[in-house]
């Protein structure tokens, strides 16, 4: 696993050499620019909306991140031909993938924990001398902890996503897996709709299969909690822990999955 | 081409581009009243097309309603305020988080607000506060607000305590709603009703619930001074013209003899003084 460590260490500093991080700058404009506007725009939901704003954009950076940096961490080593060498030194192919997938796990925690950190310090500033009874009416405190919840499910789900580009990424060109990473969050987003098929479609032949879609295909909506969150319902701990297992046993099928791919694949 | 001919060819360009901008905004083109568009009206399709970024897209019908409204509110005479959008814009707002808590109460009232001052829709605005309550059904202040609308712009006062009662049945709500509800439903109609309403939301947490409660105190403060006025002048005294309590001297009613709140006061209009055009 030492091997696997090492990888993921490159990837992380290649996504610094690449300026993956520049989207932090992007970030942090666009919260300081809306907790600037939003006091003028929304007549006193300015928490509310940097809240939503925040995890909004901590949710969608991320998943450009997990979609377009994932599909070329396999495929950019092929089509360079740097695989080759690697290869060739004591590394098997199943440290390779998981060296590279958590490379990109770690590059996108960094990424969400200084949004994170971005998110609180406008929350801090903005909610600063806001008198009591006034925060009294808001659904959730300014600097409500359960937003960590929020942002540990996103995490969560752009681990799953980061396992589908991945696995697209050891068998197809950058351009096929960003559409079919893409596809495959989109669909996961219907998920419901999927179970409640036999609604809308008479065959038995249909409403099974998208019985099947719904039973195999990741249910990224399971990784939504940001309206909750943002309105001071609860989340609780069963819930974070089941998605997370959810999560878990996912990403680890799709990260199998990628290595009996990637071990297949002739090189020669 | 040498690299200094191509900057200079570039800034050349640049200053060009800016010259006819600048021309632009010197001779502007006649202005066009031209309507709002809403592309996607639909909630459920909204729901859709913006995946799990339901609460972002809800801020931003928020934000898009309220620019609406005071667009409409604002706008030059030649215009004819319809707000036929407002609506819609609430409702993908709530659809897309219904526990939108400040797109139902304060749009309420936008869309409780007589003409034209508001679209004068109060059905819509009691619709509205149904959808909120079939979220949140132990929301008491939706209740409270549905109650405020039938007392204030649609005048049935049975309606406006039945709605005060409901809310006083709420775990948690305030223990003033229950008296409220039962002085609704003896006085209602009375002025001294209206006013101790209108005295507990003016001590509303909410900033936009105040003022609008401050509002509605001024127009019964008028209606006191218009009602003192006329008493003097049946009685042949003639009585000077007083002003309103925003400052602005009331105007005669033509129609009746009788004083009206001027059309450029803060305080304009009355509940029933203009109706929305048909």
């Amino acid at each position: 696993m030492n091997a696997a460590r090492c990888v993921a260490v490159a990837v992380f500093r290649e996504s610094v050499r690449d300026r993956v991080f520049y989207n932090l700058v992007l970030f942090a404009v666009l919260l300081i620019a809306a907790s600037i506007l939003m006091g003028q725009l929304t007549a006193g939901q300015d928490i509310k909306i940097i809240k939503d704003l925040g995890l909004a954009a901590t949710s969608l950076f991320g998943l450009f991140i997990a979609i377009f940096v994932g599909i070329s961490l396999v495929s950019k080593e092929v089509d360079r031909r740097s695989v080759y060498p690697l290869l060739a030194k004591p590394i098997r192919r199943s440290e390779f993938i998981v060296g590279k997938y958590a490379g990109l796990l770690l590059t996108l925690f960094v990424n969400i924990a200084v949004m994170t950190i971005a998110l609180y310090t406008v929350l801090f500033f903005l909610s600063r001398g806001v008198p009591k009874p006034i925060q009294g009416a808001w659904d959730a405190p300014a600097l409500d902890p359960a937003l960590l919840k929020a942002i540990a499910l996103i995490y969560m789900g752009l681990a799953v996503v980061t396992a589908v580009a991945v696995l697209f990424s050891t068998y197809s060109s950058p351009l096929l897996s960003a559409v079919f990473t893409l596809g495959v969050y989109l669909v996961g987003q219907f998920n419901a709709d999927l179970k409640h098929f036999d609604v809308i479609v008479d065959s038995p032949a249909a409403v099974a299969m998208a019985r099947a879609c719904y039973y195999v295909l990741p249910d990224f909506a399971r990784f939504d909690v940001k309206l909750a969150v943002v309105h001071g319902i609860p989340v609780t701990g069963s819930y974070v822990l089941a998605t997370a297992a959810y999560a878990a046993t996912y990403i680890a099928a799709l990260v199998f999955g990628a290595i009996v791919i990637f071990s297949k694949r002739d090189f020669k | 081409m040498t690299r200094a001919v191509a900057g200079a060819a570039a800034t050349a360009c640049l200053a060009c581009a800016v010259a006819l901008h600048a021309a632009e905004d010197r001779w502007p083109a006649p202005g066009v009243d031209r309507p709002d568009l809403l592309y996607v009206r639909s909630p459920a399709v909204m729901t859709r097309i913006v995946l799990d970024y339901d609460a972002v897209a809800a801020d931003a019908y928020w934000i898009r309603a309220l620019q609406h409204f005071g667009q409409e509110r604002l706008s030059p005479p030649g215009h004819v305020r319809t707000y036929a959008l407002l609506y819609p814009l609430l409702d993908l707002a709530t659809t897309l988080d219904p526990y939108f808590s400040i797109a139902y109460r304060f749009g309420s009232i936008f869309l409780g607000e007589p003409y034209p001052g508001g679209p004068g829709r109060p059905d819509l605005a009691v619709a509205l506060l149904q959808k909120g309550i079939a979220a949140q059904p132990n929301k008491w202040q939706y209740m409270q607000d549905i109650g405020f609308v039938y007392y204030w712009h649609l005048r049935d006062y049975k309606m406006a305590a039945s709605w005060f009662q409901r809310a006083a049945e709420v775990t948690g709500a305030p223990t003033w709603l229950r008296p409220l509800a039962a002085v609704t439903l003896a006085e209602g109609g009375h002025r001294g009703a209206s006013r101790a309403l209108f005295e507990q939301l003016a001590l509303s947490e909410e900033v936009w619930m105040r003022d609008s409660a401050k509002l509605r105190l001024s127009q019964l403060d008028a209606m006191d001074t218009m009602d003192a006025w006329k008493r003097l002048k049946l009685q042949g005294r003639n009585p000077p013209i007083p002003n309103d309590p925003s400052g602005t001297p009331f105007v005669l009613d033509p129609a009746t003899g009788d004083l009206t709140v001027a059309p450029t006061s803060k305080i304009f209009p009355l509940p029933g003084q203009l109706q929305p055009p048909r």
